[in-house]
């Protein structure tokens, strides 16, 4: 199944991606071309196919739920391109 | 004998008879890396001084008895793992600018067990390559022949331990991107069973898959390694509460008895004729060994990379979005929204192939289509899962070629995803399954190497490194350095 222009555009603003108009015409070629390789998938018979959920067969591990981790902000605030008194700066959200 | 030539083996006897300290090693290496990088492109960030301080260490270390099993070893870790205070870029232009504040799990392992740190390896960007030609920081070379590809995404791992620039690195495995770059280079690597070691501190690519092992040139140096990196660590939430074996201590034992499976579809066109000849030698060296072959079938092998092609970047879509521009990594200017600043946050940051894949895995999740096809490739993942359950009921590992062909050209396929993608058709299928699998030098093709390729059940980590250890007693291939970097 191949895809257009109008769903490439689509996929890019569901997962954030500012795209130039090149990167979009080689984005409807290239991903026309994953999605026609997998959708061989279709050939399976998985009727009755538990999906798997994990390699091993296991469930997630818990732990209580307890404070463990030690307030180091200002460490790794230094990773962050703009902070104010221990907030990250974003643009004006709310007018 | 040249200290670069040495195994971890060799050196750790060299260190312990004071033969040499862990200082002349460092110092040796580091003299390499910076007369031979430049035709490699192997490593993103050299630690040349904290290298020598750790190496001083450790060898004040040993004269006061507290000797760990690395002890001054010199290792490279692939830039996928974080290191406190130093770059850890990830093969990203979105992480260029990324400074550790903590070390990863088998970091802080390796180091307190007396590693020494030489610096970063190179990589596929966000590890989603085949070729090491995604990573930002350009393309690495295979020391076999400069032109090619050392394969990826561990590409600056196998090429560092190739090119004798460390007798170890570490590198992950998602796909294939230990053992591919493995085979490719003459390098023995090792992806442990999914959960075996602590994913703590490795950057996420695709969470069910995932997992860290090492490249090597011997079966018993990457035992000694593991030995180390392998273990519980409660701050991964898929790591595994079981005790880790003495891989080291059991390498020695006979293969006799062992059962190999053989799958058909292994060995059908797809294989280079050349590379199924020198497989076939190389299941015969086994069989000398002692072992027996079994033909096993594995019906839905052939499902394995489409099924992957939708795991995987289902997967990194959802992992990737913590990049946003706001707490860390690289940040658009001048934003004029919270929108804006995301959406060209990443698209300034990631690359064509982690963006090609993100857009991939967020298509196969989005409404409408996350029943035919993340559903449907978990239930043939399943699928592939239980035929492997079914082949080790008659058989203790599957022995087949890495990789369909040597070492391509660079360049020759990145421009067509699909047939990128497939260089990874004998090695997904462990993965998926989550089981152990590890790739060993076993002879050249056209003056390229190739890898023999054996999966283990779960936890078989041990009867892996066996069965490798025992081969590279009766080979030499191994010990075969490139010309260039003798």
């Amino acid at each position: 199944m191949s895809l257009d222009k109008d769903q490439v555009q689509q996929i890019a603003t569901l997962a954030r991606l500012k795209l130039s108009e090149d990167e979009y015409a080689e984005s409807v070629k290239k991903l026309s071309r994953i999605v026609d390789f997998v959708d061989q998938l279709s050939q399976a018979d998985t009727s009755g196919v538990i999906p798997m959920a994990h390699p091993l067969d296991v469930a997630q591990r818990l732990r209580p739920d307890v404070v463990t981790e030690p307030n180091d902000r200002d460490h790794y605030q230094e990773n962050a391109a703009s902070v104010t008194d221990g907030l990250y700066l974003v643009p004006k959200v709310i007018e | 004998m040249a200290l670069h030539t040495m195994t971890l083996a060799e050196l750790t006897a060299g260190l312990e008879s004071g033969e040499f300290t862990s200082v002349d090693v460092t110092r040796s290496l580091l003299d390499r890396i910076a007369t031979y990088d430049a035709k490699l492109n192997a490593l993103i960030t050299v630690t040349g001084d904290a290298a020598l301080a750790a190496a001083a260490k450790a060898d004040a270390d040993r004269a006061a008895g507290n000797v760990g099993m690395l002890n001054g070893l010199p290792v490279i870790h692939k830039d996928i793992f974080c290191t406190r205070g130093v770059k850890t870029s990830c093969g990203s232009k979105m992480l260029d600018n990324f400074i550790s504040p903590y070390d990863a799990a088998i970091v802080e392992r390796m180091t307190a067990a007396g590693a020494v740190v030489l610096g970063k390896a190179n990589m596929d960007e966000f590890a989603m390559g085949s070729s090491n030609e995604t990573s930002f920081y350009g393309p690495v070379h295979n020391p076999w022949d400069l032109d090619c590809s050392p394969g990826g995404s561990s590409g600056g791992s196998a090429a560092s331990v190739a090119a004798r620039f460390a007798p170890a690195a570490t590198a992950t495995d998602t796909g294939g991107s230990i053992r591919q770059p493995a085979a490719l280079t003459n390098t023995v690597g090792i992806k442990p069973t999914y959960g075996r070691v602590s994913r703590y501190g490795m950057i996420a690519f695709a969470s069910s898959l995932d997992q860290a092992g090492t490249i090597t040139r011997t079966a018993e140096d990457a035992a000694r390694v593991l030995g180390v990196m392998a273990g519980f660590d409660e701050r991964d939430s898929t790591s595994v509460d079981a005790p880790v074996p003495d891989y080291l201590g059991e390498i020695g034992e006979s293969i006799k008895g062992l059962r190999v499976g053989i799958v058909r579809q292994h060995f059908d066109e797809g294989l280079d004729a050349a590379c199924a000849v020198k497989v076939k030698e190389a299941i015969a060296v086994l069989e000398s060994l002692g072992a027996t072959t079994v033909e096993v079938d594995l019906p839905n092998i052939d499902l394995s990379v489409p099924t992957y092609y939708v795991v995987a970047p289902a997967e990194c879509s959802s992992n990737l979005s913590r990049f946003d521009g706001v707490r860390f990594g690289h940040r658009a200017e001048n934003a004029e929204d919270l929108f804006d600043l995301y959406c060209r946050s990443r698209g300034e940051g990631f690359g064509d192939e982690v963006k090609r894949r993100i857009m991939t895995g967020t298509y196969a999740l989005s409404a409408g289509y996350y029943d035919a096809y993340y559903l449907k490739a978990q239930q043939v993942r399943q699928l592939i899962a239980d035929d492997f359950r079914k082949a080790f009921a008659d058989v203790d590992v599957i022995a087949g070629p890495t990789t369909p062909t040597p070492a391509f050209k660079l360049g020759d396929k990145v421009d067509d995803p699909i047939t990128m993608y497939l260089n990874d058709i004998y090695t997904i299928g462990a993965n998926l399954a989550g089981l152990p699998a590890i790739s060993v030098p076993c002879g050249f093709v056209d003056e390229l190497p190739i890898g023999l390729h054996l999966v283990g059940t779960h936890f078989a980590e041990s009867t892996l490194l066996r069965c490798a250890h025992q081969y590279q007693q009766q080979t030499d291939w191994h010990t075969a350095c490139p010309e260039a970097f003798a």
